[in-house]
């Protein structure tokens, strides 16, 4: 080694990793800049015609929806959450894990299978029409296909992200505070409104948004009851009123709603995290319940796990039984392998991003390459329609002038490079699901320590091979738990996947949709159930999280 | 002949605060040093800038004469064949002891690297360990995984993060000193980071006192505790107390204890005021001498009791004495100097001005 000799500079080296750390982070930005900059243009004519017609039906149905399904998650959430967390009773610890089982049933399934079930040809009509012998005009049957139903969908799939942030407040609850406050007099009941409900309530509300801004990106439910709400009402102006600009206005004014609750949901957790101040202390025993409220807990536990995941899945595999021998051919079997390998390479790809950015950030810990990557992360709240407006948009533009070129100087035409093809549905993934991973992959980082970087330096890795030979191996298993929620995730995806696919390219997802809008819900199943299935795996894992979680560490992250 | 180790007017920042200022040193030939400081001195930080893990601001560090930094040029931590061991060990927990070991050689032959590690495992003692993982294994033993892997890539110099601070007192000083006869085997040389002067003592030839980032004395053990540069030097090292004085005509420096022969600090004339450095083990316990002072606290220490003594003046004075000579507090006792290397600072200066300035020992 010659000390004479200049090797780079230690600045040109230091900006090679923020170069690429930011250039990451602001192409996943892309899609949102985009859709605001659209926002920004004057409005059309088809915005004025939306303002003066339907934008308050969207407005008023998706604040509906969002406030409903709210509700509706607290609801079914914190008393299910309380139960399993603080009493004891028939089959609480199965119910500790069952009860996030609606979470692998995607919002739009769940929503075809209650219409199958419940509509006039289904099997409750039926029964009901056989049993008192009533004819179509003899009786009125709630349409589940309205803005209640919806609300009661979304609710019964989504309360899982209630119960779960809920049930981790409620467990970290010191003995001492509830001990206090029974010193001070206070029964059961006023404990728990007057102490456990309000130290919970920064986590509750973080739970609330979460949910609020799914129900608010919800496309295939809301679409298939007919429900107009923002997402419904930005796939009609666009393709129904060929006007992409309304169509980025109306997802900007989504986008807003979006980032209120993402600022709430934000501003919970800090405060949630500074609730606790005193020592943890031990836990306190858990409520004996009376016998007979026992049994009554035990049933209000089965109750969201009945009609959120038995029925559905009940009502889909029979289905399946049914129709597993016409729909499963070899059509279906390459339409598996399609959804498997699109899961599967952009969970791969969006977790090598992830990591990049994760390990960028350690290696820089700068405020210019922290800013970029939390930026990156905010993808998570972007419902997948406006991300679609977002990646078409500029991917689009970019084809058009390529091949305006392409045209004028090679005199040939390239058509579509960017636009309708894997590559803007995997960016579109990518800026969709990145958050999930670099949350798993920083969480995993930070707990390797800083001097295990430093004795890798010292043993003669490279910075990359410090990632390969030391980070890389550690996080094993927390990269493959990311590896697995991002490859459900978009297995599960629609609305993006149904805008920006290539032509006559089909998944599991887009499929059970198109058999569902032809009304042949039955010959949907099997896809729906094949999603249904891998969507378990992730609840599995998570189940695993919360029996090894100690009180005091959130379940959910 | 050009030093082992030198840096030369070192500036290190962590903005805004400089951490380490103009701090220069030189390590003679592959020896064995120390950086000892209270908590905060910026010695750590002085470690990690050999390392290659902290830029210089200013100044330039050199190991045998090739230049590893200067400000804006830092040779990253990999390429300088510089090992280091932390203070939490930082062993990879995925791997086997062995393959913590090998960590560096993955680039050896196969028979190479076997070989190699296998001499490591003989040199800690931890043959029978290599197929364990780090949690397996006890907290002495990973220090010796730690010590072994460092020392694998046969790197020119080992930086020690005060990396046995987790053991018990006496244990801590047995694997210094073990370490320091592992690297002299090795021929690798040594610097460690410590806030215990008993450590340091049992590991290094060499010891530089740091504060607030600078260094305050670069020299042996032996001259630390008997002729140390400045007041903090001489607080920080050993116990003592300084007693107050003033030159006479005699050129003496008069004390309540008697007169005291020493070289004034520089400058000094008849009149002024100094201090010397008086050490417990310069005060005899002498029953014959008519000198007296008051037990004020006693401490059993095995051999013998250090008695905190006052003097008539309220002056306070430390004494080692056998410990079968047990005076117990309010008894009045005889007492007389005896100071081998007499240590004059000037009243109210901070830095000694009696032996030539502090210099590097070179």
């Amino acid at each position: 080694m010659n000390g004479k000799r200049e090797l780079w500079p230690r600045a040109a080296q230091t900006d090679r990793w923020t170069l690429l750390v930011a250039g990451v982070a602001l192409l996943l930005a892309l899609p949102v800049c985009t859709v605001f900059f659209t926002a920004l243009q004057p409005a059309s004519e088809v915005w004025r015609h939306l303002v003066d017609t339907v934008l308050a039906d969207y407005v008023l149905n998706s604040m509906v929806l969002m406030l409903g399904v709210g509700l509706g998650t607290l609801i079914i959430g914190v008393p299910t959450a309380w139960l399993t967390g603080v009493c004891e009773f028939p089959g609480r610890r199965w119910f500790e894990w069952a009860l996030l089982l609606p979470m692998a049933i995607p919002a739009y399934i769940i929503a075809y299978t209650y219409t199958g079930l419940l509509d006039f040809a289904g099997p409750v009509q039926s029964v009901l029409r056989e049993t008192f012998g009533w004819s179509r005009q003899d009786y009125a049957f709630p349409e589940i296909r309205s803005l209640p139903g919806a609300v009661l969908m979304l609710a019964l799939v989504l309360y899982p992200y209630v119960y779960l942030l809920a049930r981790a407040a409620f467990l970290e609850q010191s003995a001492a505070v509830l001990e206090v406050s029974r010193s001070l007099g206070a029964g059961p009941w006023r404990r728990f409104l007057t102490v456990t409900l309000p130290l919970a309530r920064p986590a509750l509300i973080a739970g609330m948004s979460l949910v609020q801004m799914e129900a608010l990106a919800d496309y295939g439910a809301v679409q298939y009851f007919g429900i107009s709400t923002f997402t419904t009402g930005i796939f009609r102006v666009w393709f129904g009123m060929n006007d992409a600009t309304a169509a980025a206005q109306l997802a900007a004014l989504l986008l807003l709603f979006v980032f209120t609750l993402l600022v709430l949901e934000r501003l919970s957790r800090q405060q949630a995290r500074f609730h606790h101040t005193g020592q943890r202390t031990q836990r306190p025993p858990r409520l004996q319940l009376p016998s007979r409220l026992k049994w009554l807990a035990a049933s209000a536990c089965m109750m969201p796990l009945l009609f959120g995941f038995l029925i559905p899945a009940g009502q889909l595999a029979a289905w399946t039984w049914r129709t597993a021998p016409q729909v499963i051919d070899g059509r279906f079997l390459e339409l598996a392998r399609h959804s498997l390998l699109l899961a599967g390479g952009s969970a791969l790809l969006i977790l090598l991003l992830a990591l990049l950015l994760g390990y960028g950030q350690r290696l820089r810990p700068r405020p210019s390459v922290r800013l970029a990557v939390r930026g990156a992360g905010l993808g998570y709240a972007v419902p997948g329609t406006v991300l679609a407006i977002g990646v078409m948009l500029p991917f689009a533009a970019i084809d058009r002038t390529v091949d305006g070129w392409a045209r004028e100087w090679l005199g040939l035409s390239t058509g579509l490079l960017l636009s309708g093809t894997l590559f803007a549905l995997l960016f579109a993934y990518s800026a969709r699901f990145l958050p999930a991973a670099l949350h798993s992959v920083e969480a995993g980082l930070t707990r390797i320590r800083p001097s295990m970087d430093d004795a890798a330096r010292v043993l003669g890795a490279k910075p990359r091979e410090v990632l390969w030979r030391v980070h890389i191996p550690i996080l094993r298993s927390s990269l493959l738990t990311a590896l697995l929620l991002v490859f459900v995730d978009v297995l599960k995806e629609l609305p993006a996947t149904l805008i920006l696919r290539p032509f006559n390219f089909n998944t599991l997802a887009v499929r059970t949709y198109e058999l569902a809008s032809d009304e042949r819900l039955a010959d949907s199943a099997s896809f729906a159930l094949a999603i249904v299935l891998a969507g378990i795996g992730p609840v599995i894992l998570l189940s695993r999280a919360i029996s090894h979680a100690r009180p005091g560490h959130d379940a959910l992250s | 002949m050009t030093p082992f180790l030198e840096l030369r007017d070192l500036d290190v920042t962590y903005p805004p605060r400089k951490v380490i200022r103009e701090l220069s040193l030189q390590m003679r030939c592959t020896g064995i040093g120390c950086l000892l400081g209270p908590s905060g001195c910026g010695k750590t930080t002085l470690l990690r800038a050999i390392a290659g893990f902290e830029p210089l601001r200013r100044g330039s560090i050199r190991l045998e004469g090739i230049e590893l930094s200067r400000p804006h040029w830092t040779l990253p931590p990999e390429q300088r064949q510089i090992g280091m061991m932390f203070q939490d060990l930082a062993l990879f927990p995925h791997l086997t002891v062995a393959d913590n070991i090998a960590f560096s050689l993955h680039q050896w032959k196969a028979a190479e690297r076997r070989a190699r590690v296998n001499e490591l495992l003989r040199l800690v003692g931890l043959e029978e360990y290599a197929r364990r993982h780090p949690h397996q294994i006890s907290g002495g033993q990973q220090q010796r995984v730690a010590l072994a892997r460092a020392l694998a890539p046969r790197p020119r110099l080992l930086l020690l993060d005060e990396p046995f601070s987790s053991l018990d007192v006496t244990l801590r000083e047995d694997l210094a000193r073990e370490v320091r006869t592992i690297l002299l085997r090795e021929g690798t040389g040594g610097l460690l980071v410590s806030h215990d002067q008993f450590e340091a003592f049992a590991f290094a030839d060499e010891i530089g006192v740091l504060d607030e980032g600078r260094l305050r004395q670069w020299d042996s053990a032996y001259n630390l505790y008997h002729q140390p540069a400045d007041r903090f030097v001489a607080s920080f090292i050993g116990q003592g107390i300084l007693l107050p004085g003033r030159i006479g005509e005699n050129g003496r420096a008069n004390t309540e204890l008697g007169d005291i022969e020493g070289t004034p600090p520089g400058g000094c004339v008849a009149g002024d005021d100094v201090e010397i450095l008086v050490r417990p083990d310069d005060v005899i316990h002498d029953d014959a001498s008519p000198l007296k002072a008051e037990v004020a606290e006693r401490a059993f220490r095995g051999a013998e009791f250090l008695y905190t003594l006052k003097l008539p003046s309220g002056a306070r004075l430390l004494c080692l004495a056998p410990s079968h000579h047990n005076h117990p507090p309010g008894r009045r006792i005889g007492i007389r100097l005896d100071i081998d290397h007499v240590v004059m600072f000037r009243r109210n200066w901070s830095v000694r001005c009696v032996e030539s300035p502090p210099v590097p020992a070179s």
